[in-house]
């Protein structure tokens, strides 16, 4: 819809700027910027992530995909492996609950003052970022396209509509959230 | 504006809900307005590269294949996770909660108050997270938050390792081996 505001890299570096700027504002806000409450949702007594990650991907996806509907934007996705998709998230998956954020919180947590996040969990996504890069060329080739996905979305995997599968999320993941809330959770 | 008593800036923290939510608002402005979805770990490439091409030279690293495919300059992203550091301090700023902290109170109760020991282990769960979120593109902000509303199998997958090991990892942490 604003294809001339995607071209523009000035204003493009000032909107990710501000919107960074919100983002981690909410982060901070939401308490997800705390190495307490993120290792407090993985060991299962704290669910402020889940509560707040939950509560963005539901009104993120009733309203991506109703500016999607009107043609206003264009969705990004992309097709994942068995090679890429799985091995990485468990790696992630691993240094997530040894260092106890992940890279948005990490860069949140800098902001509030855990120098442990600026001095440890920084350099080590440095070392680690720079690392992949180097040794990319012999990952990709050994890793990236092993048992490649079928298909890019849900809807396709299940072969109905988007909207079907937008609704039963949204009603599983309220359902959810409400379950938690009964829990006292 | 119109500032509900629940969305006071001074106050400590919001209910996650609340917050979550302006999240899911942002993501569809970041769409919207910039063409793309949330995303860090890219940026923390882009600064490696960028810290290596002043000990290798800038030739030398832009000719990896990483760095031809994601070319080395500030982009978006990098300003994204710059916006993440400014807005998590402003947001403390306002509620008087900035404080220096070198150990998590968890980590401090179950590994004791050593820095240093922190440190170490930030840096190695930092590196495995760098590897991690690189080798299946993207992080529990762009699979998760931005992915998963998009209906990408990837995200929906790539979440439900991050947090079954991440469970998994953490609970054998804190409740086997101490």
């Amino acid at each position: 819809m604003f294809e001339n505001l995607y071209k523009n890299q000035q204003i493009q570096l000032v909107l990710g700027l501000l919107l960074g700027i919100g983002f981690g504002f909410f982060l901070q806000k939401g308490g997800v910027t705390s190495y307490d409450v993120i290792v407090g949702q993985l060991l299962l007594t704290d669910f402020t992530v889940l509560k707040l990650m939950l509560s963005a991907v539901i009104v993120g996806m009733i309203g991506l995909h109703i500016m999607k509907q009107f043609g206003w934007i264009k969705f990004h996705v992309f097709r994942g492996s068995i090679g890429s998709t799985v091995i990485g998230g468990c790696i992630f998956g691993l240094g997530f609950a040894i260092l106890g954020f992940c890279p948005g919180t990490l860069a949140g947590a800098i902001g509030t003052g855990q120098m442990d996040a600026l001095f440890g969990g920084a350099v080590g996504m440095l070392i680690g970022t720079g690392l992949f890069a180097h040794f990319y060329p012999a990952i990709n080739k050994k890793f990236m396209d092993r048992g490649v996905f079928p298909v890019d979305t849900i809807p396709e995997l299940l072969g109905i509509p988007s909207w079907i599968v937008v609704v039963v999320l949204v009603v599983l993941m309220s359902g959810f959230l409400y379950a938690l809330e009964m829990l006292k959770l | 504006m119109i500032t509900l008593p629940i969305m006071d800036p001074t106050a400590p923290l919001w209910s996650p809900y609340l917050a979550g939510a302006g999240i899911g608002i942002l993501l569809c402005f970041a769409m919207l307005l910039s063409n793309r979805p949330f995303g860090c770990g890219a940026a923390f490439t882009g600064v490696a590269g960028m810290i290596e091409s002043l000990f290798k030279g800038k030739k030398q690293v832009e000719g990896k294949d990483y760095f031809k495919e994601f070319p080395l300059r500030v982009d978006w992203q990098w300003m994204f996770v710059l916006g993440i550091i400014i807005g998590a301090f402003i947001s403390t700023l306002l509620s008087g909660t900035f404080q220096i902290t070198w150990v998590p109170h968890t980590f401090a109760t179950v590994f004791g108050d050593n820095p240093l020991i922190r440190l170490i282990t930030a840096i190695i769960g930092g590196a495995l997270v760098g590897v991690g979120a690189r080798w299946c593109w993207g992080c529990p902000s762009s699979h998760g938050i931005s992915g998963i509303p998009q209906l990408s199998l990837a995200s929906f997958v790539a979440v439900a390792c991050m947090f079954a090991v991440g469970i998994g990892a953490g609970l054998f942490i804190f409740r086997v081996l101490v």
